[in-house]
């Protein structure tokens, strides 16, 4: 078992869950903190890895500045979502499908097409990380994750951020409190997708191109990831901190899960359709745990009244 | 303090189900009166406190609050000038976050969130000494999630905040209603101590007609959207429930009907 682990290339797949697991971060401050399912990430995850590998190869920028502005992107690509739900009035989660929708025709104009390559061999003093050097592509995402996590502990511990989860967790008593509900969803979609579209450049720059298709999907990831942490992190589950890295950790055992199964013979074709199922049961646990306990409660109610 | 002049309401304009909520309601508050409002069901209690609020803008009138024009401010900014106590337990508080993290936000209510750090030593010593007052061993669990409270605690910890920075206007909606009878009193109690001893405006909506009496220096009653019976003073003082259910008797020429009032 543990040679077939090592033959796939473990650190590899762990890289890869981390940049995941760091998507399933802007996910799980959508999701979690603001309770708000934003379909938005599918677009901006891509727009991230657009702009990342445009900003590279046409333009020649140093590779921060190049992470910067895929994070700015994702910024604007959560603020055109927030607009649409709090000054259009739309559903958050309609809100969310409109910018997918149009970032799918933004991402093609910045990549001018449906994929381009940010090939490693002619910028491999530029590019952070890669799949060719899979043990320190690891390394460094995993400092970067953690740098990430660190600098949103800290924004979630000022008044500021305090008051962003006041508003998803109470929106009637933030306002009660002076809080301005519809601004603190604005700017909680725009760091979320900030950090999704962050973590697309990562992605580009290790697979080595960006594709108008590879953010598709990126919410179910990212909810497979939270959930795959909330189970395991349950019984610690206080600090944000800890909440955020059990996402990380979610996505790389999403990776490595989805790497054997696929090593002991699934058809990649059948992937989604897992994955989407999986996603289901999980988020469907605590329904049914609900509705048992609700028909164990009844059937008490009525064994008492015979009783009487 | 709080002038309420010719606010009307109406809910579902030109539908079957329209509603007149408020109908030309005018009162005008002291600083440092304490009034208790009752009525029957549909009365317009509550809808005056939401108006109040800003919950939702008035169809005419105006709203003053401390010699400010609130009438079509937001409700969040309208928050600076007001505490408020719902009648759900769960609504004041925020269920996920730390005691001290939902004292935080209280008393930072009307200022700017900005990013300075929200929890200072120096905060957690004020809200342990605020919470101390409360009776009920909160400063010990600061950092226990509200949602692990009782609904008595939460509504006790809900008015502190109300109260943490003093605000104009204080209004309560029927805040003991989903409280059993002993934590109630307490609640109510509480409420009249914070409110006496700060010398806080208030307005406290209330089912039960004995509290109505024996609280607060001014008593109205509501009915279809007007203020029917306004009473203050001494007078108020000598009241019964009696003479009240007679004289909204008398005011409306219909029978007191609300579903709680009477289990009272």
């Amino acid at each position: 078992m543990l040679n077939m682990i090592m033959s796939f290339g473990l650190p590899g797949v762990m890289a890869q869950g981390i940049i995941w697991g760091l998507m399933a971060i802007g996910v799980y401050i959508t999701f979690k903190i603001l309770d708000i399912a934003d379909l938005t990430v599918d677009g901006s995850f891509a727009t991230g890895g657009a702009v990342l590998v445009m900003s590279v190869t046409q333009y020649g920028m140093n590779i921060w500045i190049s992470l910067l502005l895929a994070f700015i992107a994702g910024c604007l690509a959560g603020l055109m979502t927030g607009i649409f739900h709090t000054k259009f009035g739309i559903p958050a989660i309609l809100s969310g499908i409109l910018t997918q929708f149009a970032l799918y025709s933004i991402n093609l104009r910045i990549l001018t097409c449906a994929n381009v390559a940010l090939n490693v061999r002619k910028y491999s003093d530029v590019v952070l990380i890669s799949s060719f050097y899979t043990t320190d592509a690891l390394i460094k995402c995993a400092i970067f994750a953690a740098i990430i996590i660190g600098l949103l502990y800290l924004f979630f511990g000022t008044q500021l951020g305090q008051s962003l989860r006041a508003t998803g967790c109470n929106p009637n008593m933030s306002r009660a409190n002076g809080i301005n509900t519809e601004r603190n969803k604005i700017l909680g979609l725009v760091i979320s997708n900030g950090v999704v579209a962050l973590s697309g450049g990562l992605l580009a720059q290790y697979q080595g191109f960006a594709d108008i298709n590879m953010g598709r999907g990126a919410i179910v990831i990212g909810l497979a990831a939270v959930i795959i942490g909330e189970v395991l992190f349950a019984k610690i589950y206080r600090n944000l901190a800890v909440r955020f890295t059990s996402a990380i950790v979610g996505g790389i055992l999403y990776y490595v899960i989805i790497s054997l199964v696929l090593r002991m013979g699934l058809k990649a074709d059948d992937l989604k359709l897992l994955t989407a199922l999986v996603v289901a049961i999980f988020l469907g646990i605590p329904f049914w745990k609900k509705s048992i306990m609700d028909s164990r409660i009844k059937k008490g109610v009525e064994s008492n009244v015979k009783n009487q | 303090m709080l002038k309420i002049n010719n606010i009307s309401k109406t809910f579902n304009t030109g539908t079957v189900n329209e509603k007149k909520a408020l109908i030309n309601v005018s009162l005008h508050l002291k600083e440092g009166d304490f009034v208790t409002v009752i009525g029957g069901n549909g009365a317009g209690k509550s809808t005056l406190l939401n108006s109040v609020c800003g919950v939702f803008n008035i169809d005419s009138g105006s709203i003053e609050i401390d010699g400010a024009d609130v009438t079509r401010l937001s409700e969040h900014k309208r928050a600076k000038y007001l505490g408020r106590v719902f009648q759900d337990p769960m609504m004041g508080t925020a269920a996920d976050m730390q005691i001290m993290e939902n004292m935080s936000l209280a008393y930072r209510r009307g200022k700017k969130h900005g990013l300075s750090w929200a929890l200072t030593s120096k905060e957690k010593k004020v809200y342990k000494e605020m919470l101390s007052q409360l009776g009920l061993g909160l400063e010990n669990r600061m950092s226990s999630k509200v949602g692990l409270l009782s609904g008595g605690q939460r509504q006790a910890l809900t008015l502190l905040m109300a109260v943490a920075q003093k605000p104009k206007v204080l209004l309560l909606d029927e805040h003991t209603a989903a409280l059993d009878p002993t934590t109630a009193g307490k609640v109510l109690e509480l409420s009249d101590k914070f409110i006496s001893e700060n010398n806080l405006t208030a307005m406290m909506i209330t089912h039960n007609m004995k509290d109505a009496i024996a609280y607060g220096n001014r008593l109205i009653m509501m009915n279809e959207g007007r203020i029917i019976y306004d009473v203050s003073g001494e007078e108020k003082k000598n009241l019964t429930v009696d003479d009240l259910l007679k004289k909204f008797a008398a005011l409306s020429g219909e029978e007191f009907a609300n579903d709680r009032a009477l289990l009272n």
